[in-house]
C-alpha cells in the first residue's frame, strides 16, 4: 500500500539547510496499525505530511496505492488527500461555525457526489463513531471526546486507503484518550482501516501492531508489536 | 453544491463578524450611494433647465438691443434701439418663421381698488402670447383690433390676477395703470418662474395702446417708436441658424451698418442656450459621478485590507481544507466569494440608501432627482468588479499558503 526509498527532505532556511528526513525507506500493508515514534525534531511531523501528500520529499520515491507521489503537482496531490487519505490532528480542527454534519460533509464538498449522497455517508459515518444524536452541534457545544470524534468522521466520510492521526490523544484527558484509541483500534479490527498515528508517547505507541522509531531524520528502529494494548488498560505508574 | 455551500459559508461568516463586515461595506455603500444620488440629482438638474428652456419655445430667436462687444477705446459710444420699423422690416422679409413679436415692457404701478403692486406691463401684439408660449386661462389675448383702436384692454398672468383679484374672475374687471382704466379682457395659466423675472406677474396691454396712452417720451428716440425686444419663432429647430442669419442681414440694412462694424444688437438663441448648459451639466453629472467613483475605490482597498486579514486570521482553516482535499481553485473561489457577497451586499445596499437620497432630495422640493437605470446598473457593475478585483490577490494569496504549514500556525 504504502511503499517508501530513500525519502528526504530538505528544508532550506536562509543560508543552512536543515536535512528533516535523510533517507528513510519503508512499507505499510493495507490493515496495518502503525505508531511512529520520535522526540520532537526527529522528523515525524514531515514524514507525516509527506506519508499524507501535504508535501512532496526532495528526493526519493513514494508510491500510494501503486501510484507514484513525489512526482504530482498540487491539483493531483489534493486530489489524493481527498480520496486516499484522511487526517486526525491534535486540535481536531473542526470549523468552529459550522455543525458536527457539516464539518463531516466537508472532504465531500470538494468532490462530485450530490448533495444527498453526501448528506446520507456523512451521517452514517457519524453513526459509526457514535455521534448519531450530536449531527446538529457546533463545536463549542460538544465535550473534547466528541470533537476528535467529528475529526475522526471527517476523516473516514470519504473511504480513505490510510488514517493519519497526529497525536490524536494529546489534546484528551487519559479516559476519553483510552476512548478514542478504542475508536482507532475497531476501525482497524472491524473494518482493516490502515491507521497511521504519529505521537510521541510510548504508552498509546504500544497499542500499536508495529512501532517506527524515528531520530535525526533516520529510522532507528521498526518493531512488530505481536500483542498491542488493549485501550482502556490503565498507563503503567512509570510513564505517568 | 460548491457554490451554495461558499455563499452560505461567506455569509455565515459575514454575520458572525457583523460589526466589522459593516464597516467593510460602509466604504462601497458611500460610493455607490454617493454615485446613484448624485447622478440622479444631476438627471434631475439637467432635466428641470431643459424643460424651464423649452417652456420659452426650443426655437426662439430674442432680439435685443445693444453691442455684444463693447466698443473700442476712443470712439463714441452711442446707446442704441431696436425700433418698430425694424419689426415691420423684419416681419416683411423673415421666411422659415412661425411668428415674430415685438415687444415694449416697462414697470408701472396697476392697481385694482384698494390693491396695487409694481408689475411688469409690456405692449405687445397679437403673436406675442403664441411665440412665448403663454397659453388662455380664461377670456382672450390682444387680439389686431384692440392695436388698431388703441383699446384699453389687457390680459393679466397667473400671479397678478391672483394678487388684484385674490377671490373673483379677473375677466371684464377693470384695473388701473398709472391711472388709465383697462379693462380685463383674459387671464393666463401659469407658467411657472424660469430664471430671474416671475413670468407669471404680468400685464399684456395692445402695443399702439402702449405707445400713445402709457409709455409716452420714453418710448421714442429720435422720432421713431422704440422696442425692448422682437421675439422670433422659428418654424421649426432647422430654420432657426437661418433665420438667425437673415434676422442679422435685415437688421445691419436697417440700421445701415457699415461692413465691418460690429453688429448693434444681439441675437439670443434658446436652442444655443440649452446645448450650452445641457453640456455644463453633463460634464458636472460626470464629474460628481467621477469623484463618487473614486470613493468606490476606496471602498474596494477597504475590503481588500479585511480580506487579508481574514485570511491572516484563517490559515489553519484553510491549510485544514486543503488536508481533506480542497484544490487551489477551491479556496480562490471561496475567498473571491466572501469579497463578492461583502462587495455586492454594500452595492445593493448603497443603491437603496442612494435610491433613498433621491427621494428625500425631491421631496424636500429642491431638485427632482431622478434615479437613472445606467447608475444603478454602473454601480452594481462597478461594485461587483471591485469585489472581484480587490478579492483576488487575497485569494490567490490564501490558495497558494502551503497545507502543512497553514496547519502549523497558530
Amino acid at each position: 500500500m504504502i511503499h517508501m526509498e530513500k525519502i528526504t527532505k530538505v528544508f532550506s532556511m536562509g543560508e543552512n539547510e536543515v536535512r528533516a528526513l535523510d533517507g528513510v525507506s519503508f512499507s505499510i500493508q493495507k490493515g496495518e496499525m502503525i505508531a511512529i515514534m520520535g522526540p520532537s525534531g526527529s522528523g515525524k511531523s514531515t514524514l507525516m505530511s509527506i506519508v499524507g501528500c501535504l508535501d512532496v520529499p526532495t528526493s526519493g520515491t513514494y508510491i500510494l496505492d501503486d501510484s507514484p507521489v513525489e512526482k504530482m503537482n498540487d491539483t493531483q496531490l489534493a486530489d489524493v488527500r481527498n480520496r486516499k487519505i484522511g487526517f486526525v490532528f491534535q486540535q481536531f480542527n473542526l470549523l468552529s461555525r459550522t455543525s458536527a454534519l457539516e464539518n463531516v460533509l466537508l472532504p465531500l464538498s470538494y468532490t462530485n457526489m450530490s448533495a444527498r449522497a453526501a448528506r446520507e455517508k456523512a451521517l452514517k459515518t457519524l453513526e459509526l463513531v457514535g455521534l448519531k444524536d450530536r449531527v446538529k452541534h457546533h463545536p463549542s457545544e460538544l465535550s473534547g471526546g466528541q470533537q476528535q470524534r467529528v475529526a475522526i468522521a471527517r476523516a473516514l466520510v470519504n473511504d480513505p486507503a490510510i488514517l493519519i492521526a497526529d497525536e490524536p490523544t494529546g489534546a484528551l484527558d487519559s479516559k476519553t484518550g483510552a476512548e478514542i484509541m478504542d475508536l482507532f483500534q475497531s476501525l482497524y479490527r472491524d473494518f482493516g482501516q490502515t491507521v497511521i498515528m504519529v505521537t510521541h508517547d510510548a504508552f498509546i505507541a504500544r497499542h500499536t501492531n508495529r512501532v517506527i522509531r524515528l531520530a535525526d531524520g533516520h529510522i532507528i528502529s521498526d518493531i512488530i508489536n505481536p500483542n498491542p494494548l488493549k485501550a482502556g488498560t490503565p498507563r503503567p505508574d512509570a510513564e505517568v | 453544491m460548491l457554490i451554495a455551500q461558499n455563499i452560505l459559508t461567506a455569509l455565515r461568516g459575514l454575520a458572525a463578524n457583523k460589526l466589522r463586515s459593516a464597516l467593510t461595506i460602509l466604504g462601497i455603500v458611500i460610493g455607490v450611494a454617493a454615485v446613484v444620488a448624485l447622478m440622479a440629482i444631476g438627471t434631475g438638474a439637467t432635466s428641470s433647465i431643459t424643460s424651464r428652456i423649452t417652456s420659452n419655445g426650443s426655437n426662439l430667436l430674442n432680439i435685443q438691443a445693444g453691442r455684444s462687444q463693447r466698443p473700442s477705446p476712443g470712439s463714441q459710444f452711442a446707446p442704441t434701439y431696436l425700433t418698430y420699423s425694424d419689426y415691420v422690416a423684419l416681419s416683411k422679409t423673415l421666411t422659415g418663421i412661425a411668428g415674430i413679436s415685438p415687444a415694449y415692457q416697462g414697470r408701472y404701478t396697476v392697481t385694482q381698488g384698494t390693491v396695487s403692486s409694481q408689475t411688469s406691463v409690456t405692449g405687445v401684439t397679437e403673436s406675442y402670447i403664441r411665440v412665448h408660449t403663454y397659453e388662455i386661462a380664461l377670456g382672450r389675448g390682444i387680439n389686431t383690433a384692440d392695436r388698431t383702436k388703441q383699446s384699453q384692454t389687457a390680459v393679466i398672468g397667473a400671479t397678478t390676477a391672483e394678487t388684484l383679484f385674490p377671490n373673483s374672475s379677473a375677466v371684464g374687471k377693470s384695473i388701473k395703470i398709472n391711472n388709465l382704466v383697462f379693462t380685463v379682457v383674459g387671464t393666463l395659466k401659469a407658467k411657472g418662474s424660469s430664471g430671474f423675472s416671475n413670468e407669471d406677474d404680468v400685464v399684456f396691454i395692445p402695443l399702439e395702446t402702449g405707445y400713445s396712452k402709457l409709455f409716452g417720451s420714453n418710448a421714442v428716440e429720435n422720432g421713431e417708436k422704440t422696442v425692448n425686444a422682437i421675439a422670433v419663432s422659428a418654424s421649426s429647430a432647422d430654420t432657426v441658424d437661418s433665420v438667425s442669419a437673415q434676422i442679422t442681414f435685415i437688421l445691419r440694412k436697417q440700421h445701415h451698418l457699415k461692413a465691418g462694424a460690429a453688429d448693434d444688437f444681439r441675437i439670443q438663441n434658446q436652442a444655443a442656450l440649452l446645448s450650452t448648459l445641457t453640456s455644463v451639466t453633463s460634464t458636472l453629472t460626470t464629474f460628481l459621478g467621477a469623484i463618487a467613483a473614486l470613493s468606490l475605490l476606496v471602498g474596494g482597498i477597504g475590503i481588500m485590507n479585511i480580506t487579508l486579514v481574514s485570511v491572516s486570521e484563517r490559515t489553519r482553516e484553510i491549510g485544514l481544507r486543503k488536508a481533506v482535499g480542497a484544490r487551489k481553485d477551491h479556496i480562490l473561489f471561496q475567498f473571491l466569494i466572501e469579497t463578492m457577497t461583502l462587495s455586492i451586499t454594500g452595492g445593493v445596499i448603497g443603491i437603496l440608501l442612494g435610491a433613498g437620497i433621491a427621494g428625500v432630495v425631491t421631496m424636500l422640493g429642491l431638485i427632482t432627482a431622478q434615479v437613472t437605470l445606467s447608475s444603478v446598473m454602473l454601480s452594481f457593475g462597478f461594485s461587483v468588479a471591485i469585489g472581484l478585483f480587490f478579492g483576488i490577490y487575497p485569494a490567490y494569496r490564501a490558495a497558494n499558503l502551503h497545507p502543512m504549514e497553514a496547519l502549523r500556525s497558530e
